[in-house]
């Protein structure tokens, strides 16, 4: 299949999905469901890694600005800006296509090739919009949530662990946080992560909704929606910054 | 009363159902027997849409169901019951959310009426108690009996099984055939089962269509297969030497 002709299925898939909900109490709870499933299950993982990557942050910035010229405050401004603008939306979006991407291919692609899509449809239900629409809100509602709590608690690991190494007081390390800071970046965080969002959802839904065969073609259609969403969401890191930012 | 036209199925250059045409009849067991391959499952999905079919036409009581819009071919899916061959229980609900699903999109009932018409079609497929169980904890056979309780819930006037006898036992292969040929009678409902099990052919099968590699070679009752001339159904059906020496003793 020919990239224009893919690209066309996938429009095709989003317009099916799209449609309105047969039921929207059922819509609902569906909602509810997949913010636990994919949201709230991925608190803790990043949590672990913002905190994490956070200090390492903060500790790469300050082994870059060694020069007693400059003012120890940068560490936390740097530190920042670094993670509002990039790591929280960006780098965890892209730690997410994994973690629900892979989810979400593998349990539509199963549902596909064990029939239960077949059974929705022989049901009268459109399959797509009864499995994908749910996750497509639960993850545009919750990402930026996530997104938030990163950035929180990367600030929070570069400062704790930037205090305790002796590289960047806590005041110092405030002072920066907050020094010319610039609200427009958290708007471009959550437009990036939104994007992202959508990414996530749809993408690996429609390679899991497509597999044809067993174990080994929902195995496939997993890879092919991680891999495909994280080049999309790097594509689209360069397009919004480009529009936002220049 | 279903009715098949000249249906044509192509995948690529194989084709897949050549010029099919058959009627199947309300309150009867209708069976489409045929070897692995020969386009039996191509053909049930082709009925329910979920296969397009390239040309001829199928109609459910008059409605054309090949040339209507999607929209329309919904509201006919919501008269229809089907069994898959693995059963497509949805394996991350209980046996009574799986049962629910089509209530809660198609039905106007209350959450008690629900429960109710869920039990009283449990129970009518033998199982009870199994209400909060998972697909997973229960055997194939049982899977199967849900599975018929989930495609009965709504009433329906159409049931569409795919070997529904796949994998089971010679016992609950026969409980499940008892099955479907009182839930057919009791309710008046056109029935059309995809089989290549001879046990259920001779045991159910009111009206037969047998298909070879796409075309519809022979058609009758479970009665005209013990005299039937046609070579191809008498080496199927006869395949083995406790059918043969059976046709030999008839």
């Amino acid at each position: 299949m020919n990239i224009f002709s893919l690209i066309g299925k996938y429009f095709l898939f989003i317009k099916k999905v799209c449609s309105r909900p047969n039921s929207f109490l059922v819509f609902y709870k569906s909602f509810l469901n997949e913010v636990f499933v994919l949201g709230v299950s991925s608190i803790g993982f990043v949590a672990f890694v913002s905190l994490f990557v956070g200090a390492v942050v903060t500790l790469q910035i300050a082994y870059n600005l060694e020069n007693p010229l400059l003012p120890s405050y940068l560490i936390g401004l740097a530190t920042r800006d670094s993670i509002i603008l990039e790591f929280s939306p960006t780098m965890i979006s892209l730690i997410l296509a994994g973690k629900m991407g892979s989810n979400i291919a593998s349990t539509i692609g199963t549902m596909r090739v064990t029939e239960q899509i077949d059974a929705l449809e022989m049901m009268g239900i459109n399959s797509a919009s009864y499995l994908v629409l749910p996750k497509i809100f639960a993850l545009v509602f919750f990402n930026p949530i996530l997104i938030t709590f990163s950035m929180f608690l990367a600030i929070i690991g570069g400062w704790f662990f930037g205090d305790i190494t002796g590289l960047c007081s806590t005041t110092e390390f405030l002072d920066g946080v907050q020094y010319f800071f610039i609200p427009f970046n958290i708007f471009y965080a959550y437009i990036k992560t939104v994007f992202f969002a959508l990414i996530i959802a749809t993408l690996p839904a429609f390679y899991g909704y497509f597999t044809k065969g067993g174990a080994l073609e929902v195995g496939q259609a997993s890879t092919k929606g991680v891999v495909n969403s994280s080049i999309l969401i790097i594509i689209f890191n360069y397009l919004i910054t480009q529009l936002l930012l220049n | 009363m279903i009715e098949v036209k000249n249906v044509v199925k192509n995948f690529g250059e194989n084709i897949v159902l050549n010029n099919i045409s058959a009627t199947f009849f309300p309150g009867k067991i209708n069976l489409i027997i045929g070897r692995s391959g020969s386009g039996k499952t191509v053909a049930i999905k082709s009925m329910l849409g979920l296969h397009k079919i390239d040309s001829g036409s199928i109609s459910f009581n008059q409605r054309d169901f090949s040339s209507i819009s999607k929209n329309e071919q919904q509201n006919i899916r919501k008269e229809i019951g089907m069994v898959f061959q693995g059963g497509a229980l949805f394996d991350s609900k209980t046996i009574e959310e799986n049962l629910m699903v089509p209530l809660i999109m198609f039905s106007s009932m209350t959450k008690e009426e629900m429960k109710s018409r869920i039990n009283f079609c449990l129970k009518r497929v033998n199982l009870e108690n199994v209400n909060n169980s998972f697909p997973a904890d229960l055997s194939g056979g049982m899977q199967k009996r849900v599975a018929i309780a989930r495609a009965i819930v709504l009433k329906p006037k159409y049931l569409f099984c795919d070997e529904p006898n796949s994998g089971l036992d010679p016992y609950t292969a026969t409980v499940i055939d008892e099955l479907l040929k009182e839930i057919t009678y009791e309710y008046n409902i056109t029935t059309v089962i995809n089989t290549h099990d001879m046990n259920s052919v001779m045991q159910i099968g009111d009206h037969i269509i047998f298909i070879k590699e796409g075309q519809k070679k022979w058609e009758g009752s479970r009665n005209d297969i013990m005299s039937s001339q046609n070579k191809d159904l008498n080496k199927f059906v006869f395949a083995s030497e406790v059918f043969r020496k059976l046709k030999e003793l008839s």
